[in-house]
């Protein structure tokens, strides 16, 4: 019951966000606006007790995406400017791909369904085995780190990636030297 | 400049520290509550974005310089394939800790963990104080009134 209710009022505060963000022209409150998005969808994975995903969406979401939007803000300009074109294709393109996603979810089990393909693959095995294979309390860690170590080695790779391109497009290495350069003559 | 935003100033000297503290509890406390590499590699790359915000670019380049923080974010990627080479040096497969330690495999999966935690840690706070560093130095085209 308690977690009904906390669900709808979450799901509320996050739409009503979601209506604010589209409606805001100050590029300021939107961002900020987002990062309040992302506190709601951290307590939203709090009560379906993933909190590890709660902690990754807290912090990256709401912390460092905010600072980054920010720093883009401070590049660009802090108003929005004025649409041209009315919304009206967007709106219906909106209004497909959101029911494509809804029907979509028709197919997928029941919420807390036992006989899920989630509950029934591999995740009981991880569950029976980590006690004895690796022996840590954070089931998530141990299967992160080491059942799925290949796949984390990969994304640590592309978090690794991604840098590198920011730092391609964005650092002007070549520019800062010749800035020193100047300061120095 | 120095006379602006004292409070702002005050906080951020107390918060900065007890900021890397809890990413050190989140990296390392990682195999027994909520946390791991990845975010305690952002909750200590927002300790330095947050002293680079209030003390300024040149304060936090002195701490972090953008030499270390380019090393900093392929190194931790170098500790983690690392580690799966090690094992593999030992006679194990590809990320198979227990190479650490046949005789007690569950020990050496908890350094395995350690381990590969630690090269995530170390490639995401590099990757995020890259980006910010990136941001934050380019030229900005808006001045503070305009907020």
């Amino acid at each position: 019951m308690i977690d009904t209710v906390t669900n709808i009022i979450l799901l509320t505060m996050l739409v009503l966000t979601a209506l604010a963000i589209v409606r805001m022209e100050r590029l300021f409150a939107v961002v900020m606006l987002s990062g309040v998005f992302s506190l709601l969808s951290a307590l939203l994975f709090v009560t379906l007790d993933a909190v590890d995903v709660a902690f990754t969406e807290a912090a990256v979401g709401a912390g460092i995406s905010t600072v980054l939007l920010l720093g883009t803000i401070a590049l660009t300009k802090p108003v929005e400017r004025r649409a041209r074109h009315t919304a009206f294709i967007p709106f219906i393109v909106v209004l497909v791909t959101g029911a494509a996603l809804v029907y979509g979810t028709l197919d997928m089990p029941a919420f807390g369904d036992p006989n899920a393909p989630a509950q029934i693959h591999v995740g009981p095995e991880y569950l029976a085995r980590t006690p004895d294979d690796i022996d840590v309390p954070n089931v998530v860690t141990a299967i992160l780190g080491s059942y799925r170590g290949y796949d984390t080695l990969g994304e640590t790779a592309v978090v690794f990636t991604a840098g590198i391109g920011v730092l391609l497009l964005l650092s002007g290495l070549r520019r800062r030297r010749e800035d020193e350069e100047e300061d120095q003559a | 400049m120095i006379f602006h935003h004292l409070i702002l100033r005050v906080v951020t000297k107390i918060l900065v520290g007890t900021i890397i503290l809890f990413a050190l509890y989140v990296q390392f406390h990682g195999d027994f509550s909520p946390g791991g590499g990845f975010q305690a590699g952002v909750i200590m790359a927002v300790a330095f974005i947050i002293y680079g915000i209030v003390f300024g670019l040149t304060a936090v380049k002195k701490v972090f310089p953008e030499w270390v923080v380019h090393k900093t974010l392929a190194f931790g990627v170098l500790i983690y394939a690392g580690t799966g080479i090690a094992t593999m040096f030992l006679g194990y497969d590809f990320l198979d800790y227990d190479a650490f330690s046949p005789a007690h495999p569950t020990v050496g999966q908890h350094w395995g963990l350690l381990v590969i935690e630690f090269g995530v840690g170390v490639t995401v706070t590099g990757v995020m104080v890259a980006i910010y560093y990136a941001f934050a130095g380019r030229p900005p085209s808006i001045s503070d009134e305009d907020w």
